[in-house]
């Protein structure tokens, strides 16, 4: 006789398809952090003497902060003097076109099923490609700027538009405004930048893919997204790391801007390595991503699909602040084995009329422990503000854990807030009726998963919802005996 | 097609099933009426596969033996069953639930899948046979149908998988005598010869639309008479309270399914 929670158990068998090394030629700098690695990372990237300063203040102001440890997840002690914070294949100058792209990164890049020829499967799709420290490749340039959208590095964009880069940086997330928040500005190698004017619909998705190769290297990067007026830009982000038996950090750190009557989707799909069955490697994923709806009418959607990393510790929000703008949070967060997830949102009402949707759909198996936790929060000014969340949890198994913390701040009387939750395991009967009608076990199990998840993938565009289907059934593969 | 000697099946130590001897042959309506908690339906559930109960006893399906097979396996050599309970699946569609099932069952059995436009044209027309309306194919599988829709929707699946051994657990039950009809209607639809039907009923009504070949009378865990469609009758006017107390006086009469 088999049960749900016995087939559950091998889990743990599931294999992790991108962890693969890839033997690249690696500039780094010494291990650990101090000052002068800070200066080397900005002289590598021939930085102005503004960015240097910015990254040192925020260097300077992270010393003072200490560690937060708040979170529902545990972790041995990290040490910071232990990592390395800039590695980049080499040529470490960026390439001009593709044809100048070392072929083995091409070929890596092939193997994660992302091809950067741009006649490739993702062909519509513009891919920053960025390997460690640095963005290895960027496609369909040109054909953006033919309408004015720059997508580039966001290296480049300290060289070539300096004075967006200025205007914004730091304007989401500040440089304090967080452990690691304040890290990542020190530190930071690379990312994305995105500007969309007034007026433009970006004509294709466009796109960022991580790949953490290099060994005790830590990934900081940082991702700039700026939607002028009228604009509307849908931009995936897509992650994979190699197995490795020692954590690795990833501490990003993404700011979005949205001006008046602006649009901002952006999705993840998370699969960083989350570590082997027993629990050991994989990446801390300790992210900050939020967005500001900086104008009247603008909106921001975040969707993520999290599968990946040994931690998950993210909350991408929205600051609500022009009149009538939107924000949205879907989620999916599926951890199993030994992975924790501690994640949600932060929804801050501060314009008039504002509204803000959180749908979370947190899965877990083996002994993957889930948290959501999400802030709510409407100031004075909001009035008119509504919220409507949703958190369900699945469980598939008796060791796993699922856990909700929201918390609603309201100072405005005329506000509207819901709050519903749920909580399920998948049961024997819906298995026994699947299987009754001749569905194996193994493809119930993830059709039923799939099923608790579509009101999250139905937000993802068409690619990443078929993807991030297939990336749901192979991580439970192997779920059911 | 189906013999069944001498089962057991017990829950928690608690035996529901006390030797069931039941044969049905291929094109045969069985209707298996009794009290409710006579161990019915849990001989529904035993024959489709469920792992709760410890089973003992011998059936054999087509010369194989059933309780070797899971759940799965049963349902693609022919099995099926229509469920007293449908079970809700949210967010997963129920035209691409079905298809899912009619394609699994067709990998088995070494037939090609069956694509989308394919499917859907099945679909429409065996909908027909349960005048269920198309809207219900988006839905997700059972949730916010009502009783009456989603027993529809069992035989709906019945007509696409087209099984040679169908159980119908209280199909009737939560029917009103409008949707009762319809019900019907579709399962006399595919009565077929090579097609044995194994009908669960509490009441006799169902079996004025399904005229059954062989009625069963099934009290404490076995089934105690047996005989052809006037049995049904004979239970309504006696009740099975009469019907149990002559079962007390001959214990062993144990029969074997007769043919009509």
């Amino acid at each position: 006789m088999t049960d749900v929670s016995s087939e559950v158990r091998e889990l743990a068998g599931r294999e992790y398809q991108y962890g693969f090394v890839t033997d690249l030629e690696t500039d780094v700098a010494p291990r650990g952090l101090n000052e002068d690695v800070i200066r080397l990372i900005s002289a590598k990237k021939n930085e102005p003497d503004w960015m240097l300063e910015w990254r040192l203040k925020a260097y300077r102001g992270w010393l003072t902060m200490e560690e937060p440890s708040w979170q529902k997840a545990r972790y041995a002690p990290i040490d910071y003097q232990d990592i390395i914070y800039y590695a980049a294949p080499k040529p470490k100058v960026a390439p001009a076109s593709l044809d100048e792209v070392d072929p083995e990164v091409l070929a890596m890049f092939d193997k994660l099923g992302i091809s950067l020829a741009e006649q490739g499967r993702l062909s519509g799709v513009a891919v920053d490609a960025i390997v460690d420290s640095v963005s290895v490749a960027t496609t369909f340039k040109e054909k953006l700027a033919d309408v004015g959208v720059i997508f580039c590095s966001f290296s480049e964009a300290v060289q070539r538009h300096p004075e967006l880069v200025r205007r914004y940086l730091g304007t989401v997330v500040p440089r304090r405004d967080n452990f690691f928040a304040a890290l990542n500005s020190a530190v930071f190698s690379d990312g994305s930048f995105c500007y969309i004017p007034k007026g433009v619909r970006c004509p294709m998705e466009l796109s960022t893919y991580f790949r953490i190769n290099a060994a005790d290297t830590g990934q900081f990067e940082r991702t700039l997204i700026i939607a002028e007026e009228g604009a509307y830009v849908s931009y995936l982000e897509g992650c994979t790391a190699p197995m490795r038996d020692t954590n690795q950090l990833h501490a990003a750190v993404v700011e979005l801007v949205a001006l008046d009557d602006a649009q901002i989707k952006y999705s993840t799909v998370q699969n960083w390595y989350p570590g082997d069955a027993e629990g050991r490697g994989g990446i801390y994923n300790f992210v900050t991503k939020r967005g500001k709806c900086a104008g009247a009418n603008s909106k921001i959607s975040w969707t993520q699909v999290e599968t990946g990393s040994a931690i998950t510790w993210k909350y991408p929000g929205v600051i609500l602040q022009g009149d009538n703008s939107v924000g949205e949070f879907y989620s999916v967060a599926l951890t199993a084995n030994h992975q924790q997830a501690d994640t949600g949102t932060k929804m801050i009402h501060i314009g008039k009329n504002t509204s803000s949707t959180i749908v979370s759909k947190a899965i877990s198996a083996g002994h993957g422990q889930n948290t959501y936790r999400g802030l709510v929060k409407v100031l004075d000014s909001a009035s008119g503000a509504r919220n409507h969340t949703q958190c369900d949890s699945l469980l598939l198994g008796g060791d796993c854990g699922a856990h909700t913390f929201p918390y609603v701040e309201v100072k405005n009387p005329t506000a509207q807030v819901e709050h519903e939750a749920s909580t399920s395991k998948i049961g024997e009967d819906q298995l026994f009726y699947c299987r009754q009608r001749g569905i194996p076990e193994e493809d119930a199990v993830s059709m039923i998963v799939n099923g608790f998840c579509r009101e999250v993938f139905k937000e993802l565009p068409m690619e990443f919802a078929v993807e991030a289907q297939k990336l749901l059934s192979v991580s439970l593969e192997g779920s059911v005996g | 097609m189906l013999r069944i000697e001498n089962l057991h099946a017990s829950i928690g130590g608690n035996e529901i099933l006390r030797g069931v001897n039941l044969e049905v042959h291929a094109g045969e309506v069985h209707a298996v009426m009794g009290p409710n908690g006579s161990g019915k339906s849990t001989l529904a559930q035993v024959l489709a596969g469920r792992e709760s109960y410890d089973v003992t006893g011998e059936v054999l399906y087509e010369g194989e033996d059933l309780l070797a097979l899971s759940p799965e396996e049963r349902a693609a050599a022919g099995v099926f069953l229509a469920f007293q309970y449908p079970v809700e699946i949210p967010g997963v569609g129920n035209l691409y639930f079905v298809r899912t099932a009619l394609n699994s069952l067709r990998r088995r059995q070494g037939l090609d899948e069956l694509d989308a436009i394919d499917f859907l044209s099945l679909a429409r027309e065996r909908m027909g046979l349960v005048e269920m309306d198309e809207s219900f194919m988006s839905r997700s599988v059972n949730e916010g149908f009502s009783g009456g829709e989603k027993k529809r929707n069992e035989i709906f699946q019945m007509a696409v998988l087209e099984p040679k051994l169908a159980i119908l657990d209280e199909t009737d039950s939560g029917l009103d005598i409008d949707a009762l009809a319809v019900v019907a209607q579709g399962v006399n639809a595919l009565r077929s010869e090579g097609r044995a039907m194994l009908v669960i009923t509490h009441y006799q009504r169902l079996l004025d639309y399904i005229v059954p070949d062989v009625v069963h009378v099934f009290a404490e865990g076995r089934i105690v008479r047996s005989g052809d469609k006037d049995l049904a009758l004979e239970l309504e006017q006696h009740g099975y309270a009469g019907l149990e107390q002559r079962a007390a006086l001959t214990p062993s009469a144990a029969p074997v399914g007769a043919t009509p």
